[in-house]
């Protein structure tokens, strides 16, 4: 059996007494495009952040590699994570808003990330072949020299991911990358997701079933609910998943909990 | 890189705002010197605006910190006065005989006048190298640069931002300016240094002579002045400048892509420093005067409004603020003494309200105004993106 690229085990994380997380596991292989849902308050952000070093767990081991014994991800802060090939976007779109489409990515761009090394850097002929190849990805080649706060709201997450994929992450953590998108925008971003699977290790975190039903395909989806794994299986078996109704229907007969 | 940057200034290109600052640079720095020399400006005017290129450095470097990084430090004009009191303490030894105490024999061990005030009858071992030029100059980037290596590496590994940042360097300034007051640090307690009679061999003070040393000091000002902007308009285009920029717009992505930015901060916040000291070093000679009264937060804060008048995150925009504010302060101090910090009071809130942009910003908004009524009906592209409104 292959050597999950991601390794979350017995992971717990509280905050002020609120119990965040609960003694969860979860593991990630290699090109696998797995789908995370739960309600709200499932613990689904915090999840993220202690996987990319924003948050600590009190216990629990998180590793990163293909090959055992993986790299201690609980050890290493933000920027080393992502060095490493972990690659996070964020729920509300996080671009660099005064910044060009183009420099956008050319911040993102693989390479040296060293003060000394910025200020002498140079872009390659390779390095804008790469930008040009990744904003028709992401189509945005018009809006290149638009300032990224100029973009509509599905563009700005466009950006995000064509940000990330610039990085040439391992792993990529997306999170509800079809908030605020067209149904049009939606379908496309999922294309987008599916075509990056297999090259890329990708767990995704939303919520519009539709789009989950879109993406998940053969693929698995995990459930979280108060922190834990609520249940783990192929989109129909979790849809049909007793427990998994009754945590996103009951809850309004039963009130919060 | 090459994409073009629209810059906030009404010059549209970096490049072209750097032109213009270098061609008004040179043009003072030249011009002002040879009209003096045939004596068609007083001296006076020469060291004053001698030393407002100084309080350009000043805002230029409030400006790297608060206008292209986002960090707002109250602490500039203790890096101003500690480069300052470091190049004073040369000038304070090259006083020798003329001094009072001395004229009078009363100062055998040819000691500074307020050492001999506070009855010191040798000179305390940490100002004896001071006796060299080279010295003092190196300590003017050292001290400075170390002080903020130190505090700035402490700020930024603890990650504290924004208004709580603002506050531990005002406390920084305050704490030092309080330690300067006192008499036993041997730097001179509340009177500072001052009376200074020659600089390199030159007397500063000499009816005939005097006047072209205060011509070298303006020249020597201007080229500073034009030598940091190359080096900021140089920082602007590479991608540490769209690194640091990115951190002011949203530092979390930036952490997230992999860039260690307490590193860049710590960069910033070091060049920052030197450039306000050696803005200070060019100012005592001029000013004739250090003592810790330019040291307090209050100081900075003065700073901070030249550059809010100006327009912050522009190469031009803390010259003009300056330059302006202190020519302005010079004049009112004249014309209405007592409302001097009325007028600097409303000027700022007219900027913060209803010019964010500073000075700069103002023709890029008359046009786009001007545009508007042109085309309506058509929707106003504004050419001009509204100002973010961050502290």
């Amino acid at each position: 059996m292959s050597h999950p690229i991601l390794t979350v085990e017995d992971v717990s994380k509280t905050y002020d007494g609120f119990r965040a997380i609960t003694n969860l596991t979860f593991y990630l292989f290699e090109g696998e495009l797995r789908t995370v849902i739960g309600p709200n308050g499932a613990g689904k952000s915090t999840f993220f952040d202690l996987i990319t070093g924003r948050a600590k767990p009190d216990k629990g081991r998180i590793e990163f590699g293909s090959s055992a014994p993986g790299i201690d991800l609980t050890a290493l802060n933000e920027y080393e994570i992502n060095r490493l090939g972990v690659g996070r976007k964020f729920q509300t779109p996080s671009v660099y808003v005064e910044h060009t489409v183009w420099n956008n990515l050319v911040l993102s761009l693989k390479g040296p990330r060293g003060v000394f090394a910025s200020l002498f850097q140079r872009l390659s002929s390779t390095d804008r072949d790469r930008l040009d190849e990744l904003l028709k990805l992401i189509r945005l080649d018009a809006k290149r020299h638009w300032k990224a706060g100029l973009l509509a709201h599905g563009e700005k997450q466009w950006l995000e991911i064509g940000m990330l994929l610039a990085a040439e992450p391992k792993v990529l953590l997306v999170d509800e990358p079809a908030a605020g998108m067209t149904d049009e925008e939606t379908h496309r971003t999922g294309e987008l997701l599916i075509s990056l699977a297999g090259r890329h290790s990708i767990i995704v975190i939303e919520h519009d079933m539709t789009f989950v039903r879109q993406i998940a395909r053969d693929n698995n989806v995990t459930v979280l609910h108060q922190g834990s794994v609520l249940c783990e299986g192929k989109f129909d078996e979790v849809q049909s998943n007793q427990k998994v109704r009754e945590v996103y229907l009951g809850r309004g007969k039963h009130g919060n909990r | 890189m090459s994409s073009p940057e629209a810059g906030r200034s009404f010059l549209r290109s970096r490049h072209a705002e750097f032109m213009v600052v270098s061609a008004g640079l040179v043009l003072m720095g030249v011009g002002f010197p040879v009209l003096n020399a045939h004596g068609l400006l007083s001296d006076f005017t020469i060291t004053l605006w001698g030393k407002y290129l100084c309080y350009a450095l000043l805002a230029i470097s409030v400006d790297l910190l608060w206008g292209y990084t986002g960090l707002l430090s109250l602490g500039q004009a203790l890096f101003f006065s500690l480069g300052g009191y470091m190049f004073g303490m040369y000038l304070m030894l090259l006083i020798g005989p003329l001094g009072s105490y001395a004229k009078a024999g009363q100062n055998p061990a040819g000691l500074p006048d307020f050492m001999v005030f506070l009855g010191h009858t040798f000179l305390p071992p940490f100002w004896r190298p001071f006796h060299s030029f080279s010295f003092a100059v190196m300590m003017v980037f050292a001290l400075p640069g170390v002080l903020a290596l130190v505090f700035g590496f402490l700020a930024f590994r603890s990650r504290i931002k924004g208004v709580y940042f603002s506050i531990l360097t005002q406390a920084l300034t305050y704490g030092a300016c309080l330690m300067f007051f006192r008499n036993d640090l041997t730097m001179g307690g509340n009177n500072g240094f001052t009376d200074f009679k020659f600089l390199l061999g030159h007397s500063l003070v000499d009816k005939d002579t005097g006047p072209a040393t205060m011509r070298g000091l303006f020249i020597a000002s201007a080229v500073v002045v034009l030598s940091v902007c190359l080096f900021c308009h140089w920082l602007n285009g590479t991608k540490f400048g769209l690194v640091r920029q990115a951190i002011r717009d949203g530092e979390n992505r930036v952490l997230f892509s992999g860039y260690a930015t307490a590193n860049y901060k710590l960069f910033v916040f070091v060049a920052a420093a030197m450039i306000a000291a050696v803005g200070g070093a060019l100012f005592v000679p001029q000013a004739g005067i250090i003592n810790p009264d330019q040291m307090t937060p209050a100081k900075s804060i003065e700073a901070v409004v030249w550059v809010a008048v100006g327009g912050r995150g522009t190469l031009i925009g803390p010259i003009i603020g300056a330059i302006g504010i202190n020519a302005l302060r010079s004049w009112a101090t004249h014309a209405y003494p007592d409302s001097w910090l009325i007028i600097l009071g409303t000027i700022f809130l007219v900027v913060v309200l209803f010019l964010p942009g500073g000075v700069v910003s103002l023709p890029a908004k008359i046009m786009a105004l001007w545009r508007a009524r042109r085309a309506s009906p058509a929707p106003a592209v504004a050419a001009t993106k509204p100002a973010p409104d961050r502290a």
